[in-house]
This record gives structure tokens, sequence and C-alpha cells, in this order.
């Protein structure tokens, strides 16, 4: 299966390939993904200074994520996250400074807001790919159009809950767009240790549904395969697997040491294939995009970041109601004790 | 009122609570066309149709995983493990996800999932069919779990755990469905939870159980009292929420306890009530506090499953010790 690519690395359309986004749709992606590049560097940053918690940069991966949930609608359609996929939750309309508030580890100022319809972020690998199955199930039960994203990794392939859920999905038809980001690597172990398999994709018509391998760094391909799967869930042909090609160019996480397994000759090839360098190619030859647009942008996107830090920082401190106020819908007396003690003694 | 078993008062509150409220669905292995494997959604397909009584894949955790995703679609879910044995399979759902799925988001969702669970010894299943996890559950925050003994309850609790907004994990006593039988009120009640109900009075000790082991317990007082021994009997009902003042309240009065369930001994939940009532009422107990349970053995075959069950001549031993000492 060869991966379905549109634009080539040096920006140009490939032979007979077309570009459905009108160029106002590629400006908004390429801010995007500069603006999720450029928090990866300051969340870095951050975390470094000790002012954040452990983060896990997208970087390299910024095309796969846009041009997936472009083909979304964040009226009706959701979003089941893994966790390294901040510009698909960010075009969904998660703010960026609530994203923050996650890694700063504090729970009152990560919350979804309501109207956005999105999962929280999921630590533990492949378990949201079930819950993705329910609720698309559940929306088409209840009547409704909407089409769910279900977003994980190589790593997360492995999982018995990706087997579950696919093989559910694909008898109940649910709406589901399975979209599965391989970046090369989970932490260290990389993608020939996941499976033996030649793609990941193949697996969809074993469970009654297509598969489809996509260059994960071409933003127009990926919007492409992501709009044709979404439209064939939200017309009731149920499932699509999406295997999007794509590398981590930075650490798993800011815990992480590549430089102990990662060989510099294929991380260099990747960079080469760089998705945002790819889209700025392609907006340049048509005029629409040159050096002084860059440095006005990077100063646009540092300041909308500078603002969802302070934001961020700005939360009140947690409290041992934090603790307790959403535990249970009506807190149980046992619980009650508990948190007054914790309550009466005070932040430690 | 009408005379039921478990089993058939457990079927409807199913019946009635599909016909009151739509979202409400059953899924799992073997409950729609079958009915499940002891009957108790037999005949639901027929009247509320495949859409909302689905037979599943046989795979626990994307029963329980999907459920949380349909909930949040806005359906209410009643999943169906076919043994609680086979909940090792979803627990990384029940536990670490559906539990504590409101507090991950902080209020946001909340997840309306009732899972049903079949559990317990003394009808020789092959393995892993009879195994008392509950205490393990115990330890899942977010998640409140629930154990009738009688057929009123099981009704009364099954339909409250239906409507709670948090997950409940409902484990039948899989002996009690058929052989307990009792008087079921007909139409709509809810029985709240963390509301111990006293089985039977007495005087001169307290038995706490749960599930079947109130049966036990039961007639071990029965034997009791013609020796003359007054034997209160305490039928939790359920472990999350725990009702403490009840229980404290109980034993304060006897100052003698002793504590029956299926589970093994070592960090089962009887260690937790035990813990409680010293911690509360510690001075008005007269004796140390007794736990007759299954060892600390695995759930063995059929052939030795007597020997491992608490049984009515191990609680009465344990009650006379408690008594005289």
């Amino acid at each position: 299966m060869e991966p379905v690519q549109l634009l080539d690395t040096d920006g140009t359309l490939l032979p007979g390939a077309e570009a459905r986004l009108p160029d106002e749709s590629v400006l908004k992606a390429l801010r995007l993904m500069m603006l999720s590049r450029a928090a990866d560097r300051r969340a870095i940053s951050l975390q470094r200074q000790g002012r954040f918690g452990t983060f896990a940069p997208v970087m390299g991966q910024e095309a796969a994520f846009v041009g997936s949930a472009m083909a979304l609608d964040p009226a009706q359609d959701w979003i089941v996250p893994q966790y390294r996929e901040m510009p698909a939750l960010l075009h969904h309309g998660y703010p960026l400074e609530r994203l923050f508030g996650y890694f700063k580890g504090n729970a009152a100022a990560a919350k979804i807001p309501d109207g956005v319809n999105m999962f929280p972020i999921q630590i533990a690998l492949g378990v949201q790919i079930p819950h993705a199955v329910g609720l698309g199930w559940g929306l088409r039960l209840r009547g409704l159009p909407g089409v769910v994203a279900c977003y994980f990794g190589d790593g997360a392939s492995s999982e018995g809950d990706f087997h579950e859920a696919c093989n559910l999905a694909g008898i109940v038809k649910a709406p589901v767009v399975f979209f599965l980001s391989d970046n090369g690597w989970a932490i260290s172990t990389p993608r020939r240790m996941q499976t033996a398999g030649a793609t990941f994709a193949e697996r969809g018509p074993t469970y009654g549904f297509p598969g489809v391998v996509v260059d994960g760094n071409d933003l127009f391909a990926v919007h492409a395969v992501t709009r044709e799967a979404v439209d064939r869930a939200r017309s009731g042909q149920g499932p699509t697997l999406i295997e999007a090609r794509t590398y981590r160019i930075g650490p798993h996480t800011t815990a992480d040491d590549p430089t102990r397994y990662v060989d510099p000759a294929e991380h260099a090839a990747w960079e080469a294939r760089d998705p945002i360098d790819r889209v700025q190619r392609y907006l340049a030859a048509k005029g629409l995009w040159d050096g002084a647009a860059e440095e006005a942008w990077a100063k646009e996107i540092d300041a909308e970041i500078e603002a969802a830090v302070e934001v961020a920082e700005a939360q009140a401190a947690p409290s041992a109601d934090d603790l307790f106020e959403h535990s249970y819908a009506h807190l149980p007396a046992r619980l009650e004790r508990q948190r007054d003690e914790l309550s009466r003694r005070g932040w430690p | 009122m009408t005379m039921m078993t478990m089993v058939q008062a457990i079927r409807a509150a199913l019946f009635e609570e599909m016909a009151r409220d739509e979202r409400v669905m059953v899924l799992g292995q073997d409950i729609a066309r079958l009915g499940g494997v002891f009957r108790a959604t037999e005949g639901l397909v027929d009247v509320y149709g495949p859409d909302r009584v689905v037979d599943t894949p046989l795979a626990e955790g994307v029963i329980v995983g999907s459920a949380l995703g349909l909930a949040v679609a806005g359906m209410v879910p009643v999943a169906e493990i076919q043994f609680l044995g086979f909940a090792h399979q979803a627990f990384h759902q029940i536990g670490a996800q559906v539990g504590r799925f409101r507090f991950r988001t902080h209020g946001r969702f909340g997840a309306q999932v009732t899972i049903r669970a079949p559990f317990g010894g003394g009808v020789r299943t092959p393995e892993l069919h009879s195994d008392a996890l509950e205490a393990q559950f115990v330890q899942c925050p977010g998640l409140k779990v629930v154990m009738p003994a009688t057929a009123h309850d099981a009704k009364g609790l099954l339909l409250e755990a239906i409507r709670d907004p948090d997950p409940v994990l409902f484990c039948e006593p899989l002996r009690g469905y058929r052989l307990v039988k009792g008087e079921v009120p007909d139409g709509d009640y809810t029985v709240p939870f963390g509301q111990l109900r006293e089985a039977r009075t007495g005087e001169d000790l307290t038995l706490v159980a749960w599930s079947a082991a109130v049966q036990v317990a039961e007639q071990a007082a029965e034997r009791l009292a013609e020796e003359g021994i007054s034997a209160q009997v305490l039928d939790l009902r359920t472990l999350v929420p725990l009702d403490v003042d009840g229980l404290v309240k109980a034993v304060e009065r006897t100052g003698r306890c002793v504590v029956v369930h299926e589970a093994p001994l070592s960090a089962g939940f009887g260690a937790e009530v035990i813990a409680t009532i010293q911690e509360e009422a510690f001075y008005s107990l007269e004796a140390p506090i007794a736990r007759v349970t299954a060892p600390d053995t695995p759930y063995p075959l059929a052939g030795i499953e007597d020997l491992y069950i608490p049984t009515v001549d191990r609680v009465v031993d344990a009650a006379r010790a408690t008594v005289k000492s």
C-alpha cells in the first residue's frame, strides 16, 4: 500500500494532484502549524524552568493533526485524543491556555469548555479507542450526525483495546475515523518492533472497513483522506483506519533523551520533509508567503503564546475542593469527612 | 407485591427502566437473543429491539469502554460482564477510565454507566466464574460498588444504580439468582445507596455481611438463637458508599462483631469494616472483631469449593468465640 501524497517536499503539487484546500484555508492551517511549533518550544522551555510539568511535543507531526482536524466540523464532530495532538485540539476549540493549564497540572484550568466536543487528553495508551467507538455508536443511536475522530499512535496500536475497539466499530458501523499517527517511535521502541506487518492500515479490512496510508507530513493529502473518511462515516458507511506516516522530530517528552536511540541520518532525512516548510514553499510559489510574512506571524504567535502562558499561570492555586468536588456527582459522607480534614490542615 | 426470585427482580428492574427512560440500553455477551446466561435480560430484545439490547463481541474491555462513550453521547448504558471473574480483562477501563471520568474532566462529563456482573461460589462453575473481587473495585475512586442480597433490594438498588449520575459496579450473587426469593413491590421504587439493612435484630453480637454471605449469616444467627445467643445481622448493601454511621451505631450497641465475606481474607472489605469500627467505636468493643472469609488461595476447582466458601458452621464458631471472650 503506497502512501497517498499530493504535495511534494519542495512544495509543488504532484502530477495530477489537485489542491482541494483554498488558499485562505492553507494560510489558516499554516498559522496553526506554526503556532503549534512555537508553543512546543515555549512549553519545553517552561518545563526546563520548572514552570511546566512533563510535556510531549508535537514537532514534525503538525500536518497530520491540522490536516485531519480541518476535515471535521467542530460544531457536531468529536475528537477523542491521545496526548500529542495539540493543533488538532486547538482547531477544535480547546483554548491554548487550557492545554497549558493541563501541562501545568491544574485540572480546573484544563477543563474542556462547554460546547467543545472533545474528550480529555488521554495518557494511558489506546484506552480511548473503545470510548470513541461508544461515542460514535451513541451519536448514531441518538440520531445525531456527528463523527468521531480518534487519535492514537503506532505504539497504541499494539494494545488490546485497539483490536477490541476496531472489531466492535466494524460490527456496529460506528461513525469513527481511527487516525493512527505513525511517528516512528513509542518512546524508544521503533515501529518495526510494534508490528511485523507492512502497514497498520491493512488491518482495517480485517475488521470490515477500509484502511488507507497517507503521507502524514502532507497537509493536502491528510486533509483529503480524512475528509473522505468523515464523509463515509457521516453517511452511515462506518469507520476508516488512516495510517499517517510522519516522524517525531522531538523527544517523546521532556523527560526523554532521544540521542540514546535515534539514528541521526534518519532524523535528518525526516527534517528535510518538514510539514511546515512544505506548506510555506507551496504558498511562496503562489506569492502568498515570504520572509516578511514569516517575521510578522512569528511576532503575533509569540504574543498569543505569552498571553496563554499568563492565563495558565494566573490560575488560582488548587484547594482541597478541587480534589473532591468532581470525584462524585454527590459526595458520599465518608469523602466529605476526608475533604474537611484536608481543608482544615490547609496547603502543605 | 409479587413473590420473585432475585433474577426475576433484576429483569423486572431492567424492563421497567427501559420503558421509563428510552436512553437506557443494555449491552454484553449473549444478553439479547439468549437473554443472558442466567436469563436476567430475557425478553428485553423482543420489546426494546436490537438497537437497545445488544449482543457485543466477546471483549470485556470494549464492553465497558464503549459504555463510557455511549454515556457521553447521551445514552444510559447498562453493561453486563458475564462473570465478575472476567472483569480483570476490563479492569483498566472500569477503574482507570469509567471510575475517574468525572474527575478527569473536572465535571464536564460524568459516566452514567452501570456494570452488572454475577459472582460468587457454590454453583460448581468452571474456573474464574466465582471469584469475589469486590474489594479490588472499592480501590477505584469514583466508582460505586453495590452488592444486593435480597430480591427486593436487587430491583430497588438496580434502579438506583441506573439513575445514578456516577458509575456503579452492580455485583449479583449467582447462587442467589434463583435461590433467593422474596416479596418485591410492583412498579417503581429505589433503595438509596449508603444505607445498610438490618436483616435480623439481635442483642449479643453483630454479624456483618453483604450479597450471598448475608444468607450464611442469617442461617448462623438462626442456629445461634437455638443456643441462646441473639445475633444481629447487617446487610451492608453498598460497599461504596459505606454506611459508616449505621455500622458504628450497631456495633456500639452490641459491642461484638463478626464480618463474613466470600472474598479472600487479606485486604478483603472485611478489613475496611473492622478498621472503621476500631476508629469509630473502639471503646464500645467487648471483644476482638473476627472475620470468616475465604482463605488467601485462588478460588479452587468446584470439587473443593465447599471448603473455600465461608460456611454456617464457621460463622457459628466465630460468633460463639466472640461472645465468650
